[in-house]
C-alpha cells in the first residue's frame, strides 16, 4: 500500500482526558489505523493509580520509518486532542508550542477539589481563551452531549477521532476505523462507533465549531 | 481469531509491550504460565489466558508470586517451557525460591518477566529487580522496544534451555504499557510430553533429583553458566552501537532509555559527536564489547532508571581494565548528572548530555513557557486520586472514619495494597495511617495489638482486599489470632482483583482460563484460624456503622474480622448498570444555607456529585453517577433521592 505522507516526522499527537473517558482506547484505535497503513507508531500512556478520575495522557508518535520513544519531549506536541477541557491547558504547559493545534471536547469533568469547593473550575470563556492563546489553531466541540444523543457518553472519544479525521492532519478514514474496530472490538460495537465517527467528521467538514482562527 | 494467534509470519500488528511479550512466549512454544497480577505486568498473563485453550496452554493466576514461580518451575522440571511474570515487588516475594532454583537448575526453558515501575506510576515503592539478576547469578535481558520485547522473550527461552538456568527479562512501564509495531514470527508448538526424570544419580542434572545441594558445587555450576552467557552475549545482535568511531561522549544505555537517548542526540543535533552503545544483555555484561567502546571514548554517560546498576557494573569493568583503557570520566546517577529517583525522559537525557558536554538546550521558548505555566496554575486545578463513582471503598471508609471519630480514642487503620490504598488520601477520609507491602496491614496491626503492656490503648484496625487476603495476609492473621492481638481486620471484598483489571483469585468460582474452580471462602478460613467473623453491606451505612461500633465497644480480647462485601463498580457484572436513579430534590437542598456545610460534595466527594454554585444546590452528574445510592444516606435533610431502577 502506498503510504500517505506526514506533514512532519515524527508527528506528535497527545490525547488527553480523565480516566474513564475512553482515552486509552481512542489512542489505540487511532494507532492501529495508522499501523495498518504502514506507519511506525509508538503510544505511551500515562495514567495514575486510580482506574477513574485522574488525568490520563497518551503520547502518540507517528513516523514513516522510526520507532520513537513513548514520551514526547517537552514543547514538541503537534496536535492535542482533549476529552476534557482543562486537561488541554495542563498538557500545553509541558508539551505546547506556538504551532500546536488543539481539538477540545468542552464537557468538564470536575476534579474532587473543585467539587469540594477548595478550587475553582474556570468558566468556558476562560478555557477557550487560554487554549486559543496557547495554540495556533483551536476547535471546540461538545462531544459528550452529542454522544449522549447517540445513546452513550463514552462515544465522545470516537466523535473526537472523527473530528480529528476532519482536520486532515493525519490520514484517517471511515474504512480505516471499520477495519480496526473489527480487529479490536466485538462486532456489535461497529455501528455505534461509525455513527460517532461520521458525526465528528461532519462537524469539521461544516467548520461550524472552529473558533474563527481554524485553518 | 485472536491477533496473538495470527500465523501470518511477517505481518505487522500494533501491540502493547505486554502483548508482544506474550506473543514472544507463544513463538517459543510456551506450555505453562503462572503469575500474580501487578501493574505493569498483568496483561502478559491476561493475553495468554485468552489463548490458553486454542494453544493447549496451562495458565493460572497464582495466589502470590512465589507460588507462581514454583508452578512455572515444576513445568520446567518436567521438560516444558514456562513463563512467570510480575511487577518488581513480586520478585522480592519470589526471591527466596529463586535463589534455590538457580542452585537446582532447570530443564525446560524458563523465563521470568519482571516489569519494573520507574517513577512509581502505579506502585508504592520505586524498587527494581535488575539487582536480583546479579544476586541470583542469572542472565538479564532488557528489550528497548516492542519488536525486541517479542523477539527477546522468544530468545530468552532458547537461552534458558541452553544454559539450564532461569532467564530474567526486564521490562518497565514505558515498554509494558506502551504500544508499537510488532512484526510476527513463527508460532511454535513443541508438542513436548511432560515427564519429571528423577531416578538418575544425585549429581545428574538431566535425570537426577533437582535440589540446590551440594551448595558449593551447584553454586560453581551456576557461575560457569554465567561465564557461558557472557560469551553468548558478546555476539548478540540485540546489542548495538550507533555514532562516530571515536565519540566525544559515549552513552551506554538499555531499555526504553535507549529510545530517550537516541531522541535526545537527534534533537540536540549531536549525532556526529555522541555515540550510543545500546545493551540489551545487561547481566552478565558482554565484557569485550563494552571494553571496545570504552577504549574509544574518554567521557561516558550511563543512562538508566532506578538504581545505578549498569553504571556500577561498567565502572567495575573500567576499574579492572584501567591499565589497558586509561582513566575515564563517568557521568550518571552517582554524581547526579541524571536524577537518582523518578523515571527518565528525552528531556532529562538532553539535560545530562548538556552537562557532560557543557551545552545548553532549551525545550520551550521562555515567554511561551511562562504564559503556559501561568494559565495552567490559574485554570487547571489538579486532579487528586479518588475512588470511582459508586466505589464500595468510599462507602466503607466513610463508615470506618465515622466510627473512629465517634469512638474518640485516636484509633487508626493500617493500610494494604489495592485500590483502597488511596484511602490514605481525602477520598478515603485519610483513614489509612500506615502503608507498606502486600499483607503488611494485618502484620503491623498484629504488632500494634501487642503493645497494651506499654500503655497503648488506641483501637487498631486494618483493611485488606479479597485478592490481597489470599496473597500474603493469612500467615499474619494466624499470627495475630495465636497471640491474641486485640485488633479488627476489615476485609474489603469487592469480588475480584479490581485494581489490575479483574483477574480471578482463589475466592472466585472461575480461574484464569475461564474454567469452573472451587472458591476458597475467606470467612471459613478466618473462622478456622479462630477469628470471630461478622458481615455487613458497605452500601448500607447504618448496618456497617452498627457493626463497627459494636466491635469497637467490645472489650473482649482477640482478633475480629468484619467482611464488607460489595462488587466493584467497574466489574464486568456491574459496570454501566445503575441500581438507583439518583435525583436531588431542589426544594429540600439548600446547599450552603443548610447546616450540613455541603457534606455530600465537600466531605463525601463522590465524583458523581457536583455543587451548582449559581443555584445553590447539589446536583447529580448523570454521566458519572454509578447509581449506588449511598449519597442518599449521607444527606441529613433527605434531599438526595434514590429510585430503584426496574
Amino acid at each position: 500500500m502506498e503510504k500517505a505522507l506526514l506533514t512532519k516526522d515524527p508527528y506528535n499527537l497527545i490525547i488527553t482526558g480523565v480516566g474513564g473517558q475512553g482515552n486509552v482506547l481512542a489512542s489505540r484505535l487511532l494507532a492501529g489505523m495508522l499501523v495498518r497503513q504502514g506507519f511506525r507508531v509508538t503510544v505511551g500512556e500515562t495514567f495514575g493509580v486510580s482506574q477513574r478520575g485522574g488525568s490520563v495522557m497518551s503520547h502518540v508518535r507517528i513516523s514513516a520509518n522510526t520507532v520513537w520513544s513513548p514520551q514526547i519531549p517537552r514543547g514538541h506536541a503537534d496536535l492535542v486532542v482533549t476529552l476534557e477541557p482543562i486537561e488541554a491547558i495542563r498538557v500545553l504547559a509541558a508539551y505546547g508550542n506556538r504551532q500546536v493545534k488543539v481539538l477540545t471536547n468542552t464537557r468538564p469533568v470536575y476534579p474532587a477539589a473543585v467539587i469540594a469547593g477548595q478550587e475553582r473550575y474556570p468558566a468556558p470563556a476562560e478555557i477557550r481563551e487560554a487554549i486559543s492563546g496557547l495554540s495556533a489553531a483551536a476547535w471546540f466541540i461538545d462531544a459528550t452531549s452529542l454522544a449522549m444523543k447517540l445513546g452513550n457518553p463514552i462515544l465522545a472519544n470516537i466523535i473526537m477521532i472523527g473530528a480529528l479525521a476532519g482536520l486532515a492532519a493525519l490520514p484517517l478514514s471511515r474504512d480505516g476505523l471499520t477495519e480496526i474496530v473489527k480487529e479490536m472490538m466485538t462486532q456489535d460495537k461497529l455501528e455505534a462507533n461509525l455513527q460517532a465517527f461520521d458525526l465528528g467528521l461532519a462537524l469539521m467538514g461544516k467548520n461550524v465549531t472552529a473558533d474563527g482562527r481554524g485553518e | 481469531m485472536s491477533r496473538l494467534l495470527d500465523e501470518t509470519e511477517g505481518k505487522e500488528y500494533f501491540f502493547m509491550g505486554n502483548e508482544a511479550i506474550a506473543r514472544g512466549a507463544l513463538e517459543a512454544g510456551l506450555s505453562v504460565a503462572a503469575a500474580y497480577p501487578g501493574t505493569p505486568s498483568s496483561e502478559i498473563i491476561d493475553n495468554l489466558s485468552r489463548v490458553a485453550k486454542a494453544r493447549n496452554l496451562y495458565v493460572e493466576w497464582s495466589v502470590n508470586e512465589k507460588v507462581a514461580v514454583e508452578v512455572a518451575a515444576a513445568a520446567s522440571f518436567a521438560g516444558l517451557r514456562s513463563l512467570t511474570a510480575m511487577k518488581q515487588n513480586g520478585v522480592n516475594v519470589a526471591s527466596d525460591f529463586l535463589l534455590h532454583l538457580v542452585g537446582s537448575g532447570i530443564r525446560g526453558g524458563m523465563v521470568l518477566i519482571s516489569c519494573d515501575d520507574p517513577g512509581a506510576l502505579s506502585s508504592v515503592n520505586e524498587g527494581e529487580a535488575r539487582h536480583f539478576a546479579r544476586l541470583l547469578e542469572i542472565p538479564l535481558l532488557e528489550p528497548s522496544d516492542f519488536q525486541e520485547a517479542k523477539d527477546m522473550t522468544a530468545w530468552a527461552f532458547e537461552l534458558s534451555e541452553e544454559l539450564k538456568t532461569i532467564v530474567m527479562v526486564r521490562s518497565t512501564t514505558r515498554l509494558s504499557h506502551a504500544s508499537g509495531n510488532v512484526r510476527l514470527g513463527k508460532l511454535k508448538d513443541l508438542k513436548r510430553q511432560a515427564l519429571f526424570r528423577n531416578q538418575g544419580a544425585f549429581l545428574d542434572s538431566e535425570n537426577g533429583p533437582l535440589v540446590s545441594a551440594p551448595v558449593i558445587y551447584k553454586h560453581r555450576l551456576q557461575q560457569e553458566r554465567m561465564k557461558k552467557a557472557g560469551e553468548i552475549f558478546e555476539a548478540s545482535p540485540f546489542n548495538s552501537y550507533v555514532g562516530p568511531k571515536e565519540p566525544e561522549l559515549l552513552l551506554i544505555t538499555s531499555s526504553s532509555c535507549f529510545l530517550y537517548s537516541r531522541e535526545a542526540v537527534e534533537i540536540m543535533g549531536l549525532a556526529g559527536r555522541v555515540g550510543i552503545l545500546k545493551l540489551a544483555t545487561t547481566w552478565p555484561l558482554p565484557v569485550n564489547l563494552v571494553k571496545r567502546r570504552l577504549a574509544r571514548a574518554d567521557k561516558v554517560l550511563i543512562v538508566e532508571e532506578v538504581i545505578p546498576f549498569l553504571e556500577e557494573n561498567v565502572k567495575v569493568l573500567a576499574a579492572e581494565c584501567a591499565g589497558e583503557l586509561g582513566i575515564k570520566t563517568f557521568f550518571g546517577k552517582r554524581e547526579e548528572t541524571l536524577p537518582s529517583v523518578g523515571e527518565l525522559n528525552p528531556d532529562l537525557v538532553m539535560a545530562a548530555i548538556g552537562k557532560a558536554l557543557g551545552l545548553e538546550y532549551q525545550a520551550i521558548s521562555s515567554d511561551y513557557e511562562a504564559k503556559a505555566r501561568e494559565l495552567s496554575l490559574l485554570f487547571a486545578p489538579g486532579r487528586e486520586q479518588t475512588f470511582c463513582a459508586g466505589c464500595p471503598h468510599r462507602a466503607s471508609f466513610w463508615s470506618i472514619h465515622q466510627a473512629l471519630q465517634l469512638d474518640g480514642r485516636k484509633g487508626f487503620v493500617c493500610g494494604d495494597i489495592g485500590c483502597y490504598t488511596m484511602a490514605m488520601f481525602p477520598c478515603g477520609f485519610s483513614a489509612l495511617k500506615t502503608l507498606h507491602s502486600m499483607g503488611s496491614g494485618i502484620g503491623l496491626a498484629g504488632g500494634f495489638g501487642q503493645l497494651g503492656q506499654f500503655g497503648f490503648d488506641q483501637p487498631v484496625l486494618t483493611v485488606c482486599g479479597d485478592s490481597t487476603f489470599y496473597h500474603a495476609a493469612i500467615p499474619a492473621l494466624i499470627n495475630a489470632v495465636h497471640h491474641r492481638a486485640k485488633i479488627l481486620m476489615i476485609i474489603l471484598d469487592n469480588s475480584g482483583t479490581a485494581m489490575t483489571g479483574f483477574q480471578s483469585h482463589p475466592g472466585l468460582s472461575v480461574n484464569a482460563m475461564g474454567e469452573d474452580s472451587p472458591p476458597v471462602d475467606i470467612a471459613r478460613i478466618c473462622e478456622a484460624i479462630g477469628a470471630k467473623v461478622a458481615y455487613a453491606d458497605p452500601f448500607d451505612l447504618e448496618e456497617t456503622g452498627r457493626a463497627l461500633a459494636g466491635i469497637l465497644e467490645d472489650e473482649g480480647q482477640g482478633t475480629k474480622v468484619l467482611i464488607l462485601r460489595q462488587i466493584c463498580a467497574l466489574s464486568p457484572e456491574r459496570k454501566g448498570k445503575k441500581r438507583f436513579e439518583m435525583k436531588v430534590d431542589e426544594d429540600r437542598c439548600v446547599s450552603e444555607a443548610c447546616g450540613c456545610n455541603r457534606l455530600c460534595t465537600r466531605i463525601f466527594r463522590c465524583p458523581g456529585l457536583m455543587n451548582d454554585y449559581a443555584k445553590g444546590k447539589a446536583i447529580i452528574d448523570e454521566v458519572i453517577c454509578a447509581g449506588c445510592g449511598v449519597c442518599a444516606s449521607i444527606c441529613p435533610t433527605g434531599a438526595i433521592e434514590r429510585r430503584e431502577v426496574a
